[in-house]
């Protein structure tokens, strides 16, 4: 596993751009796929699940740094692994590059990006205007999510804006893509056909209300779901069977987050400090009998990737390794969740 | 005030009969008052209600009342202001993820709303605060739009 966590180099990747490729999810960089009927977007990630492939996504962490290469770099360990990649938007109210700026960026070279938008910094006037902007850079996912609250941060002393809520923006984003307009009723001549996703977090309470939670989410129009860490398999199948149940897995693709733990102390940490994680006793207790703990938390992401597999109405995983994201690779491979796909690379392009 | 706006929802049934029972006397009353004084009182009726749902809901007088919708739990309470449903970092105790010592609004808001007879409303999606009714009286906008109060 540590030869292949080894950090890949991309200083070759050429921008030059390439003939069209006819293959089912390929296309020449900052395009559009052509329109298909019954989908939403023109994006490669609605694609691969709409194809009924187990997709796999993983969440990139948007650079201290104006270097565009650090971008690519990290987005490029993914390559051939992971179909759509996430770009957070100030996670954990801590700065970073925009998530706007990283999916175009990933856009041009061809990626699929799922740009995700807090409602904790900007209002609906800023959150409009990103999205025609992302539409103009061929972004076709977004995920709508509340948003850590400022206090969780490193500047607490910001002012919180939660203009919107997520329910509030998945309408949003839905009326602009299919009425056309602005929330004024201002005409838009060429709406951003966005695939919408939003985040759920089945463990926290009050958790019988967390399914009700999910179908207002999907009523207002939301298409995929990426829930947050999942370590408690029991409590995600169990959230998974009511999901099945009420009918919501048939109108939208659910992905379950996953994650690697580093150590014992970084799973207490994330338990203690990051809100609304929960992490149940049995992995802490694996953790802390392990001779190599960074390497169980491995195996552990590795073994829940292909638990979740197994759920019924599951379309794919999540991936949230931070720090870790060179091991997301080997984790995938070993999990063979893919069962022998191989997701779009810009390798295989150029 | 805290105290009372955690009695509201644990008694979210009670406020709801009370509610359903009174609004449109007060809706009614203010339409009378509106027709006579051309909106002179609405000054006053604006301080009234402030202070009445103040201390009942620890109302912020956002102007958007959907109390009968969230289980009698104002949702401007919630330090994100959420108007749709908890977020995803309410603590294991059912308590804010900013406000430790406070109880989430939401866990209130479905724990009330399971309480009430049209426990469905809370499933109702309403959109974002419209920010020009802040500080303005709910019950005399209703009033003047002839709707329902809420």
């Amino acid at each position: 596993m540590d030869q292949a966590c080894k950090r890949k180099q991309t200083d070759n990747l050429t921008m030059i751009i390439p003939e069209i490729n006819n293959q089912a999810y390929t296309y020449r960089p900052g395009e559009l796929l052509p329109e298909l009927e019954g989908h939403i977007s023109r994006g490669r990630f609605e694609r691969v699940l709409r194809n009924g492939d187990f997709a796999v996504t993983a969440e990139l962490a948007p650079p201290d740094s104006t270097d565009r290469n650090e971008v690519f770099e990290q987005a490029a360990l993914f390559d051939g692994f992971v179909d759509a990649i996430n770009a957070t938007d100030g996670s954990g109210a801590n700065c970073h590059m925009s998530s706007v700026v990283v999916c175009a960026l990933l856009s041009y070279i061809g990626y699929s990006p799922i740009m995700q938008i807090s409602c904790r910094d900007k209002n609906r006037i800023a959150i409009q205007g990103d999205l025609l902007g992302a539409g103009a850079l061929s972004i076709c996912n977004v995920l709508a999510l509340t948003g850590d609250d400022v206090s969780a941060g490193d500047h607490p002393e910001a002012k919180r804006v939660f203009d919107l809520d997520s329910i509030s923006l998945i309408t949003l984003i839905k009326k602009i893509r299919d009425e056309g307009s602005f929330l004024s009723g201002r005409t838009i001549t060429n709406p951003p056909q966005m695939f919408v996703g939003t985040s759920i977090n089945p463990f926290v309470p009050p958790v019988e209300s967390r399914i009700l939670q999910l179908e207002k989410k999907i009523n207002a129009g939301a298409n995929f779901i990426q829930t947050q860490y999942c370590f408690d398999m029991p409590m995600l199948k169990d959230f998974m069977s009511k999901t099945v149940d009420k009918g919501l897995t048939e109108k939208a693709f659910f992905l379950p987050g996953v994650g690697a733990l580093a150590s014992s102390r970084t799973a207490r940490w994330i338990k203690n400090n990051v809100p609304g994680v929960h992490i149940p006793d049995s992995i802490f207790q694996r953790l802390e009998g392990a001779e190599d703990q960074k390497k169980e938390g491995q195996k552990i992401c590795t073994e829940l990737m292909q638990e979740v597999k197994e759920i019924e109405g599951v379309s794919g995983v999540h991936i949230m390794a931070y720090k870790q994201e060179e091991c997301v690779a080997q984790m995938v491979k070993d999990s063979d969740v893919l069962g022998g796909r191989k997701p779009w690379s810009p390798k295989d392009e150029y | 005030m805290y105290r009372a706006r955690l009695f509201a929802s644990r008694h979210a049934r009670a406020y709801e009969v009370i509610y359903n029972a009174t609004s449109p006397v007060i809706l009614s009353t203010l339409r009378v008052i509106n027709k006579i004084t051309k909106g002179k009182l609405d000054r006053p009726i604006t301080w009234f209600e402030k202070i009445i749902k103040g201390f009942l809901f620890d109302c912020q007088m956002c102007g958007n009342c959907v109390l009968s919708s969230t289980g009698m739990a104002c949702p401007m309470n919630c330090p994100k202001t959420l108007r749709n449903g908890p977020c995803g970092g309410v603590r294991e105790d059912g308590n804010c993820e900013v406000k430790p010592e406070m109880k989430c609004v939401w866990v209130e808001a479905w724990s009330g709303s399971a309480k009430m007879k049209d426990n469905l409303a809370i499933q109702e999606i309403q959109f974002a605060v419209n920010h020009t009714h802040q500080g303005s009286s709910a019950w005399i906008r209703l009033a003047k739009e002839n709707k329902q109060i809420i």
